[in-house]
């Protein structure tokens, strides 16, 4: 069954206090020079059917209002 | 008026529901989220928590179950719906409310009194929070949309928006006006016991929104 991921983050735009808490704590651990970190989610599955992706991470995977998500078959 | 109030795996607050069904209405009884019959009830309570574990997103995973498609189709026929906390989440992702809510904006869970301003009175309530994911967020133009058309049910006081809600947004309801969500408990606000009775008017609003839509 072919794999696939799907890459979920924060729409642009959107306040993503997660990544702006990662990013203040960089320069205190040595890492400079990073910045617009978002932090978002993975997820990974086995599918008979990619064609029905787009309408599970519509439906499901990622709630459009407020997140953009990727689709990669590996 | 006879609630119904929905009980999923990690709801946590439907105890308290059902007592301020009891106490703003002529009772309720529990539903279970595996249920599709919504047992003759008149309207239907969501209570907080945190459904499903809250997995992926909050809200997420309960809108599918079969007790919320009953409750999408008595939304739909007029039924009074509030939808508190984790309740409004499952409502904002099942699409029966607009918007979404994120992450506290200072990343910590808040749990205090909080003041809120019915939009229509004018009148301040005390209720508690209590959550980590209560920022409501709505793209501007549709919040353009919903404050013309009088969606906004309660707003944050001055000074306690303490989640970062867009526009202080606490509550919303639907365009029909019978489907009704907010972040504070109202349930834990009905008793003197506990500070203040101001719940109370948040189960008649919402019982009298339904009946009159």
């Amino acid at each position: 069954m072919p794999r696939a991921r799907v890459l979920i983050r924060p729409k642009e735009g959107i306040l993503d206090p997660q990544g702006k808490a990662v990013e203040r704590a960089l320069p205190a651990l040595g890492f400079e020079g990073i910045e617009h970190v978002h932090v978002g989610r993975l997820v990974e599955l086995d599918v008979e059917d990619p064609e029905r992706l787009g309408e599970l991470c519509e439906k499901l995977l990622a709630n459009p209002l407020i997140e953009d998500y990727e689709i990669q078959t590996l | 008026m006879i609630w119904g109030v929905l009980q999923f795996p990690g709801s946590c607050d439907e105890r308290d529901a059902l007592r301020a069904c009891e106490i703003a209405g002529e009772g309720a009884r529990l539903v279970w989220h595996e249920s599709r019959d919504l047992d003759g009830v008149d309207g239907i309570v969501i209570p907080g928590g945190f459904s499903y574990g809250d997995y992926l997103r909050a809200g997420a995973i309960a809108r599918f179950s079969p007790a919320m498609e009953a409750v999408a189709e008595a939304a739909a026929g007029g039924a009074p719906v509030l939808g508190i906390c984790n309740g409004f989440q499952v409502l904002c992702e099942a699409g029966l409310l607009p918007g979404a809510l994120l992450r506290n904006v200072e990343l910590r869970f808040i749990c205090r009194q909080a003041d809120i301003v019915e939009e229509r009175s004018g009148e301040t309530l005390s209720i508690p929070m209590k959550h980590g994911e209560g920022r409501y967020y709505a793209p501007d133009e549709l919040l353009e949309e919903m404050e013309a058309r009088g969606q906004v049910a309660y707003r944050y006081a001055e000074g306690h928006n303490s989640n970062g809600s867009v526009r202080d947004i606490a509550g919303v309801r639907n365009e029909a006006g019978n489907v009704l969500g907010l972040m504070p408990h109202p349930e834990h606000a009905v008793d003197p016991l506990t500070g203040s009775t101001d719940g109370i008017k948040v189960f008649e609003a919402a019982a009298a929104a339904g009946t009159l839509a």
